[in-house]
């Protein structure tokens, strides 16, 4: 690392002096050996770890993904026979699902900043934080040794009776995603209680970061929706194992009710994915464009509203499954209040950039995207939430492009935009802009192409999860899996600058951003215990600037 | 423990818990145990919950065959197996009573009472599982009963036995926990200032309670 950096010579950043770290060294090398990050009770080191795990899951999620695409280049067998790729398909979504994009943003970054937004020296039980991350492992590594010992051919739903019926590895699969859900359960009863009970005086509950408000909504859903889900696996590998025929028709079982059951929890799983990348948009939208939160308490009511209308929408996953009319249009209906809630905050985020002293560094172009997926997504989940247009639609890869452009493209841009907003806070290190943007721009262009394309094949009908597809769909995949190569070519940018700042990078002054968010009010990176000397006092409301036109930005765009 | 408790005990100091670091004091943190143990019990709510809506749902499509099914329990051993578990729950109650008041041998007492009690209803419960099994009333393809012979008899009775496994697999958790307080409570560790761990585990035991008192009516009576 340079120490002549040229970030700690612009005015208002003020660089750690280095005895203080003497003293109060940062949580990064508070205890350097193996034991002391492994056993650690620190949620910032738990924060870490979990960020770590959560990028191997994604880059094995992601090899998956480049491996159905591959397969998918032309309209016969490819590259893998059609059981690999119907295994290929299911882990992909196993994987990216329980492994990445619920724990990912809450794991790794609630993790790090709940605490240092509400003030606290902690979350409120570090041994059960330890432990949801321990449970996170066992269920991957359970999930992973059945993943490689037979695999699951059923797609990440695990529809009955074919779940139960196919001679693939369902058991330790359903049974690692058993154990993540604990895990899942573990970390939102601890943010539930770290918010109610672990607020520093003068942080009411109208001035905690909006990102503590999404968290605090997305907790409420995976406690109160994740053990119907655990229920619900448990019954299908019982099932699997015994045939008790609960969910088999053959004896008398309910298919339709297992999807009701497994949708219960997995509608409202895509909000526990995707309420915190709202959450980390909110921050990032406020601090680079100088301006508080524009409806501030509209953002933070509309993150509980999506967390409380999600439990009631789960209907609109079996439009086709034999529900009466009446059901599906009172489905439809709460589904679109969604839509409502989600354009509440849409509206809000531009009202913020609006006249504000927008700095447009990559996490602002990360907003960009998000911006744009966020609301083309959202538009195709409206119009899927019309139970007739849905009827056509049902099973398309009209379906694949629209979950992707709204939960994974809305995920992965905060994910995105959060480790670079992030990066000085939680290592002290700053990465390069440059490349930052570059890679942004690949990225945002990659899923694009990967996904747009696949919008119009699922509109000319093209089913999901097919090995082989007539010739008249060839063009538009290939530019779906070029698309999907240009995505992975922008992430593996990403890793390289990433690795290499985390290395080399130039040493970032304590707030490089100079963001007004509470979690920037404490040293970068924070020592062991968050905040040294006398409690900070909260006395403004986050990202409090004033007059945002004559902020301090040199660079403002 | 932190400080030694049975030198405390003996000494005659009451126990004092400690705060951990990264509380603002006692209270905060007490408040935090009790909050987290409340919404973990909602998860259990909803882990069953998932159960109820089965059965509601099978019931609904096999309202004969379960109504007589459900006259395939044994009643008295169901209505025994209710009474015991309420009046665990109130000597469970009483521990919570007793441990305010530092009183700490009735507190073991009561939590010794509530694990027999607790005993006693997984033995009548061995008994109900053994006649079950003895008439071949059991779930999905392994059912094989001739008094019943109508579709939806065995959905009843996989659900008979995952609802009473899952609930029998909750009340040696309970158990367990009630245990392991109790060996605080032998330890004179609890008084005004420290009674949470004996109020957590009342109310996991509560919950167990509640969680038949909706399946008995369920599964014995309607």
């Amino acid at each position: 690392m340079s120490p002549s950096s040229s970030i700690a010579a612009e005015p208002g950043a003020v660089p750690a002096p280095d005895e203080h770290h003497e003293h109060h060294p940062s949580y990064l090398v508070d205890g350097t050996t193996v034991k002391s990050w492994l056993l650690t009770l620190d949620h910032k080191r738990i924060g870490v770890m979990y960020l770590i795990w959560v990028l191997l899951f994604f880059l094995i999620g992601g090899i998956y993904a480049l491996v159905v695409r591959l397969e998918l280049l032309t309209p016969g067998p490819t590259l893998i026979d059609a059981m690999t790729y119907n295994r290929a398909f299911t882990m992909h979504g196993v994987v990216m699902i329980f492994l990445f994009m619920i724990p990912a943003i809450p794991g790794a970054f609630g993790n790090f900043m709940l605490p240092l937004m509400l003030g606290a020296k902690d979350v409120a039980f570090p041994r059960l934080n330890l432990l949801s991350l321990y449970l996170l492992l066992t269920g991957a590594v359970i999930a992973i040794w059945g993943m490689i010992n037979g695999g699951m051919d059923t797609g990440w739903t695990f529809y009955t009776p074919y779940s139960t019926h196919t001679t693939t590895t369902v058991a330790p699969i359903l049974f690692g995603a058993f154990i993540i859900g604990f895990s899942s359960i573990a970390t939102g009863l601890n943010f539930i209680v770290t918010t109610h009970t672990m607020r520093a005086p003068g942080i009411t509950w109208w001035k905690m970061p909006l990102f503590v408000w999404a968290m605090y909504a997305t907790a409420c859903i995976q406690v109160l929706a994740t053990p119907v889900l655990g229920l619900v696996l448990l019954l299908v590998v019982g099932e699997h194992i015994f045939h008790f025929g609960i969910f088999d028709p053959a004896q008398g079982g309910d298919p339709v009710l297992f999807q009701h059951l497994f949708w219960f929890y997995s509608h409202p799983a895509v909000y526990i994915m995707v309420l915190p990348a709202f959450g980390v948009m909110s921050e990032v939208v406020a601090a680079f464009s100088r301006k508080n939160i524009f409806g501030y308490r509209a953002v933070a009511f509309s993150s509980l509203g999506i967390a409380f209308v999600g439990f009631f929408a789960w209907g609109h996953h079996m439009f086709v499954s034999g529900q009466s009319t009446f059901n599906a249009g009172v489905f439809a209906v709460l589904t679109m209040l969604v839509g409502v809630f989600t354009a509440i905050k849409v509206f809000n985020w531009v009202g913020t950039v609006y006249k504000g002293a927008v700095d447009f560094k990559t996490p602002f172009a990360y907003f960009c995207g998000f911006l744009y997926f966020t609301v083309f997504g959202g538009m195709t989940g409206v119009a899927f939430a019309t139970a007739s247009l849905d009827v056509p639609w049902h099973d398309t890869y009209f379906v694949v492009a629209h979950f992707h452009f709204i939960m994974v493209g809305a995920t992965i841009m905060a994910f995105m935009a959060a480790i670079h907003y992030w990066f000085p806070k939680m290592f002290g290190k700053m990465y390069h802009e440059g490349w930052g943007l570059v890679s942004a721009a690949l990225i945002i262009l990659g899923f694009n192409a990967t996904f747009i394309p696949q919008f119009l094949l699922g509109n000319a009908g093209m089913p999901r999860r097919y090995y082989e597809y007539p010739e008249r769909f060839e063009t538009l995949n290939v530019a779906s899996t070029a698309g999907a190569s240009l995505l992975a070519f922008g992430f593996l940018i990403s890793a390289i600058y990433l690795t290499y700042a985390l290395v080399y990078g130039r040493r970032a002054a304590s707030n490089p951003w100079r963001s007004r968010g509470y979690e920037w009010m404490t040293e970068s990176p924070p020592p062991t215990h968050n905040f040294v000397g006398p409690q900070p006092t909260y006395s403004e409301e986050p990202h409090f600037y004033v007059e945002p036109k004559k902020a301090e930005v040199p660079d403002a765009v | 423990m932190q400080s030694s408790p049975a030198t405390a005990g003996a000494a005659g100091v009451p126990y004092r818990p400690q705060v951990a670091a990264h509380f603002a004091s006692l209270e905060v943190q007490n408040h935090a145990a009790r909050l987290g143990m409340w919404l973990f019990l909602a998860t259990e709510i909803l882990l069953f919950a998932g159960l109820f809506v089965i059965y509601a749902n099978y019931r609904f499509l096999f309202p004969e065959a379960f109504a007589l099914a459900s006259r395939e329990l044994n009643l008295n051993f169901g209505t025994f197996n209710t009474l015991l578990l309420i009046t665990s729950s109130f000597t469970a109650a009483m521990a919570v009573h007793y441990a305010k008041e530092a009183q700490n041998k009735k507190v073991v007492g009561m939590f010794v009472l509530t694990i027999l009690m607790a005993l006693g209803f997984l033995v009548v419960k061995y008994f109900e599982y053994e006649h079950k099994f003895h008439e071949h009333q059991l779930p999905g393809p392994y059912y094989a009963f001739p008094g019943l012979t109508l579709p939806g008899a065995s959905a009843y009775f996989t659900i008979y036995f995952l609802s009473t496994g899952l609930h029998a697999f909750h009340v040696i958790i309970g158990m367990i926990v009630l245990g392991w307080v109790t060996l605080k409570a032998m330890r004179n560790e609890f008084s005004h200032h420290n009674y949470t761990a004996v109020e957590l585990g009342s109310m996991y035991w509560h919950l167990v309670d509640l969680v038949w008192i909706f399946l008995f009516p369920m599964l014995y009576l309607i």
